[in-house]
């Protein structure tokens, strides 16, 4: 019962994808609602991201510093870890999960309540393919954005990791900056392009897919946008084990 | 022209509609009329593919509706007006963006000309100079007026009404009929409008088809809806005892001259 509901949900959804790749009807209406897109899920979330980069950076090498303590280590690793750590794992996850919670709810509720209200179907009626432009510009503007976002995180964890090691004087400036310079593998850092499109794929498409089809009233959008952020959170971190097996 | 054969929809174990088979000319108003839940919303849902029937045709001249991908049903839909019941007005869009809407997206017009457009259709239902206007910001009345002119911005062949005097004053009511008569013959539109409103049957009724019980209870026109002995019609139409007398006063003028 509950598998033939996700072969129903898994097919349905890969069906919605397939009528959403179509040409559009009027570039200028799709480029429009991408540019209206982009502005909402990049500039709107700039400042959270900021925010929780900081804190991921600081908690990242404080907690390093901590395990090296008296260790042979050499203390300038600190620079060297926070780096790669975040670069390969906690920019593109964490800022993903956090967008799941604010851009996957808001365009379930978005989509799920121009459902409910008959506006897909007042569209529809007028010729327009809904599926395409209503999903197509939110997945293009994510795709763009989201790595964009996740770039901007991976460079303000650093600098966190810089606040919370070389202000309080654990290790030098010069230790710091010298492990951020050593061992790069610039593959890490396509690592985590990839991982922030697959992510930003997942939590768009997934989001849209679950308020395209809400049925009901104020409580199953609700649950639409409830499940929006779970079922991206769970699929981000699969994709995450995912991606880690294909690219190491 | 808009043809049915032996339409079904059953939702569950609600058999909604059991079997409708009628034709719906263009140039004049077709109505479809029937108590609360009789199913007149079901039928145009159906009549635009917004529902898939459990079995039976929907024929578009002699396209069948159903036959279409889903790429030629959106061409036809372009020839396709809707006024829904409950408006359907995007509310992040001001009455302006509405109307002009499908011409963003289906013409290449300029700015220009679909201002004048949107001025056009907004003066057409009496509504002009709310553009800028949010939808929850103007009278369900005017929301639905604004409806209208969203339906006709394109010049649509087939014209779709789902009630559309519901929670209208009788005046606003009759000249929203007059309108939608009058573009349905200019245009030669084929247009169907669901209603429980008996101004507009004996108004505009020139094609009347009553649901009851998930089938055509009867079937006609204004004029033959007074001399109907069809008891089905007598109860839906004369269900105040106001009509009933007048009706009988009618029919008491006629035999005598
Ligand atoms: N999406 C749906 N799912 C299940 N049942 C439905 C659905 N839409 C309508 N129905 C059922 O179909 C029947 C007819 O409903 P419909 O909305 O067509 O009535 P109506 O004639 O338009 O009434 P009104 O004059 O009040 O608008 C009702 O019994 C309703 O419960
Ligand atoms: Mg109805």
């Amino acid at each position: 019962m509950l598998l033939e509901k996700i072969f129903y949900s898994v097919g349905r959804y890969f069906l919605l994808l397939k009528s959403a790749v179509a040409r559009p009807e009027r570039f200028s209406m799709y480029y429009k609602e991408t540019m209206r897109q982009m502005d909402a899920i990049g500039v709107g979330s700039v400042f959270i991201v900021i925010l929780i980069s900081v804190f991921i950076g600081m908690v990242t090498a404080v907690q390093f510093a901590d395990q090296l303590g008296d260790s042979f280590v050499p203390s300038y690793y600190i620079g060297y870890i926070v780096r790669d750590i975040t670069i390969i794992e906690m920019a593109p996850t964490i800022t993903c999960l956090v967008l799941a919670g604010k851009v996957g709810s808001n365009l379930a509720a978005e989509i799920g309540g121009m459902r409910q209200k008959e506006h897909i179907d007042a569209m529809e009626i007028m010729g327009v393919n809904t599926a395409a432009y209503l999903i197509m510009p939110k997945i293009v503007a994510a795709v763009i954005v989201i790595p964009l976002l996740v770039a901007i995180s991976a460079f303000i964890s650093i600098i966190g990791g810089y606040i919370a090691t070389v202000l309080p004087g654990t290790i030098s400036h010069t230790e710091y900056v010298l492990g951020l310079r050593s061992f790069f593998v610039p593959r890490y850092v396509f690592m985590m392009f990839v991982k922030a499109s697959v992510f930003a794929f997942l939590l768009t498409s997934v989001s849209c897919y679950l308020g395209y089809y809400v049925k009901g009233g104020s409580i199953e959008l609700g649950q639409a946008s409830t499940n929006a952020v779970v079922i991206s959170n769970v699929l981000i971190l699969l994709f995450d084990f995912i991606i880690a097996l294909l690219l190491t | 022209m808009i043809r049915t054969e032996n339409i079904t929809k059953t939702f569950g174990s609600n058999e909604v509609l059991k079997g409708i088979t009628t034709e719906f000319y263009a140039g004049k108003p077709n109505l479809i009329i029937g108590s609360s839940g009789a199913g007149k919303t079901v039928l145009l849902k159906l009549l635009i593919g917004l529902f898939t029937p459990t079995s039976g045709k929907v024929f578009y001249g002699d396209t069948d509706l159903y036959a279409l991908n889903p790429k030629e049903l959106r061409v036809i839909r372009m020839k396709v007006g809707m006024l829904f019941q409950g408006n359907a007005l995007f509310d992040s869009m001001t009455v302006g963006e509405n109307i002009r809407f499908p011409m963003d997206m289906f013409t290449k017009m300029t700015a220009q000309e679909k201002r004048k457009r949107v001025d056009e259709c907004l003066e057409m239902v009496n509504m002009e100079g709310i553009n800028d206007r949010f939808p929850s910001e103007v009278s369900g009345g005017m929301q639905k007026r604004v409806g209208i002119a969203r339906a006709m911005v394109l010049e649509p062949e087939y014209l779709f009404c789902d009630e559309p005097n519901s929670g209208l004053d009788p005046q606003t009511s009759i000249l929203i009929d007059e309108l939608i008569c009058d573009l349905t013959n200019r245009n030669n539109i084929t247009t169907v409008i669901n209603t429980h409103d008996m101004n507009s049957v004996m108004g505009i009724g020139d094609n009347i088809i009553l649901l009851k019980n998930g089938l055509i209870a009867w079937h006609g026109n204004k004029s033959q809806v007074l001399e109907s002995d069809n008891q089905v019609l007598e109860d839906f139409i004369f269900a105040s005892p106001f009509l009933r007398r007048l009706r009988a006063d009618a029919l008491k003028q006629r035999s005598n001259g």
